[in-house]
């Protein structure tokens, strides 16, 4: 019944990923006084990838073919480690917040390689890019998540997540510093602006884009609906880490409910403010994306320092 | 003692703490001006909000007054001054950049783990969230004074001297569970005296140099170099 839940979730987990896409698009159009497409057209376009021809080059190697699948299965896999819906599910009992870093950096590693298997000046560029900013990316998030799961005292995200909900209401100076920080990482992470514009193949601002410029047809879906994926498990992330309440404790089908309607709610209200920062903010420099980041460290660090200084019994 | 188990003024008075921290580290890692004024209107408004919460928690009425002062002094006057200021000086566009940016912020968190190391000797005399509240506000005096030394703006030099005040008011109003009000008084003229002051200075130097960088204060030599 458990298996049969965590299944179920990590099912909806990949459906609802170009949903949240969708309405995030569709408000910044809104907010950019533009005409929105269709909340569903991050589906057709899936639909439409995946009945297409991918075009592979001569001198591409198995690494090419094999990488979408990669990228898109550990990706899932570090969707069954969050918790959803409901805590205490059997999947994420089993690994803990570093396994689904590691599911990120395996990932993020093959689609590097694929972006340097084709030789082309903009697949090797996006690939070098991208491995800077994760390097700095990573350190980050793990000091936020870190100062989480000292709350907690375990690195398991189902156990601290319930550890928090069972608190109650308490204010805590170190979660000021680490939900920004983590949002900061988050934005980095999923290529977002300020740091890469997702909309764009603009050659010289791009990073995840020219890493799969030569990919075409259902290799491209794959690759962009794990990337819908991503956003939405670091969405998933920040709201049930801080604002746990409403996730289901018991597998009764009403708590459940409940748990569905309370993460869509706030996915919702995330991708509101998402699209609100997006609209503000100008896409910066790459040279100044580790200055954006070793703040998004600094903030993780002081999260952590006032965990231990601030909050530690003495 | 865990979080968990003190009150709730203890931890939102913790969580303010906090946040007045964080304002600090935000102005030190700005360099547009604007955003560096509203950055320090909003770290006076938590000053206000935390004036306001010791005065309910604690029912001394006196301690509004002081809320009030602190928020059409910190929030409304001053950053209204330097606003003005800048705009007049058509500064608003101009970046100054920071020489380097993270080792700054990284000194700015060191100075924070000093402060914090500094005043451990006092945990046996008093309670942990005196401690946690005096070393956050003398790590914001601290950042003031770095926030001072790294940038060349004039403009910044004063948001950094009156962030120091707001760290001391801070430590003030949590410690002292509610200055007298003769003396809060005193301090909130003072401050409104050094605006005044610093609106003047900033006539001079703008009408002998014709900017407000600082650094351009070197070339003023008897001889040429």
């Amino acid at each position: 019944m458990n298996w049969l839940i965590a299944i179920l979730q990590t099912a909806l987990f990949v459906a609802m990923a170009p949903l949240l896409a969708g309405w995030l698009k569709w408000c910044k159009c809104r907010l950019q006084n533009r005409k929105a497409p269709s909340l569903l057209q991050p589906y057709r376009d899936l639909l439409k990838l995946t009945h297409k021809q991918p075009v592979v080059s001569k001198q591409a190697s198995w690494l090419f073919i094999a990488t979408p699948y990669i990228v898109f299965s550990a990706t899932v896999l570090a969707a069954t480690v969050v918790p959803l819906i409901a805590v205490d599910l059997p999947t994420s009992a089993s690994a803990d917040v570093i396994v689904m870093v590691g599911f990120f950096a395996f990932a993020r590693f093959f689609l590097a390689l694929a972006g340097l298997d084709m030789g082309t000046a903009f697949g090797g560029m996006g690939s070098s890019r991208e491995m800077t900013i994760s390097s700095l990316a990573e350190p980050a998030m793990l000091m936020a998540v870190f100062t989480l799961t000292m709350t907690a005292s375990t690195t398991n995200l189902s156990g601290a997540i319930a550890h928090v909900i069972n608190e109650g209401m308490v204010l805590r100076p170190s979660f000021v510093f680490a939900l920004p920080a983590l949002l900061l990482v988050a934005i980095a992470e999923t290529g977002r602006i300020p740091v890469d514009n997702p909309a764009t193949h603009l050659e010289l601002t791009m990073i995840h884009e020219a890493m799969i410029l030569e990919y075409s047809g259902r290799h491209l879906a794959l690759i962009e609906w794990a990337s819908q994926l991503k956003l939405m498990l670091y969405g998933v992330l920040i709201a049930n880490i801080f604002f746990p309440w409403g996730i289901a404790e018991t597998f009764s089908a009403e708590a459940l409910g409940y748990g569905l309607l309370a993460i869509t709610g706030k996915l919702a209200l995330l991708a509101i403010v998402l699209a609100i920062a997006e609209t503000l903010f100008a896409k910066m420099r790459l040279f100044r994306v580790q200055e954006y980041l070793s703040f998004a460290y600094l903030l993780g660090l002081l999260g952590m320092l006032s965990h231990i200084i601030l909050e530690a019994a003495r | 003692m865990h979080i968990e188990q003190t009150d709730f003024y203890t931890q939102a008075i913790l969580s303010m703490a906090a946040l007045v921290g964080l304002t600090s580290f935000l102005m030190l890692g700005q360099s547009r001006l604007l955003r560096l004024i509203f950055v320090f209107a909003l770290q006076g408004f938590l000053l206000t909000i935390t004036t306001v919460l010791a005065g309910y928690s604690l029912d001394s009425h006196h301690l509004y007054i002081s809320a009030a002062l602190t928020l059409l002094l910190k929030v409304i006057f001053i950053p209204w001054m330097l606003r003005r200021e800048v705009m007049h000086m058509n500064a608003q566009r101009s970046i100054q950049a920071l020489k380097n940016k993270t080792m700054v912020m990284l000194g700015g968190a060191s100075l924070m783990v000093f402060s914090y190391y500094i005043l451990h000797p006092i945990v046996p005399t008093t309670s942990p969230v005196m401690l946690n509240a005096l070393a956050v506000s003398l790590s914001v005096v601290l950042l003031g004074m770095l926030l001072m030394i790294s940038h060349r703006q004039a403009v910044a030099h004063v948001v950094g001297f009156m962030s120091i005040e707001n760290g001391l008011f801070f430590a003030a109003i949590v410690a002292t569970k509610g200055m007298p009000m003769v003396v809060e008084l005193g301090v909130a003229f003072d401050v409104l005296v050094a605006a005044v002051l610093f609106g003047i200075f900033f006539l001079h130097i703008r009408t002998s140099i014709d900017s407000l960088d600082v650094d351009l204060l070197n070339r003023l030599n008897e001889v040429d170099k």
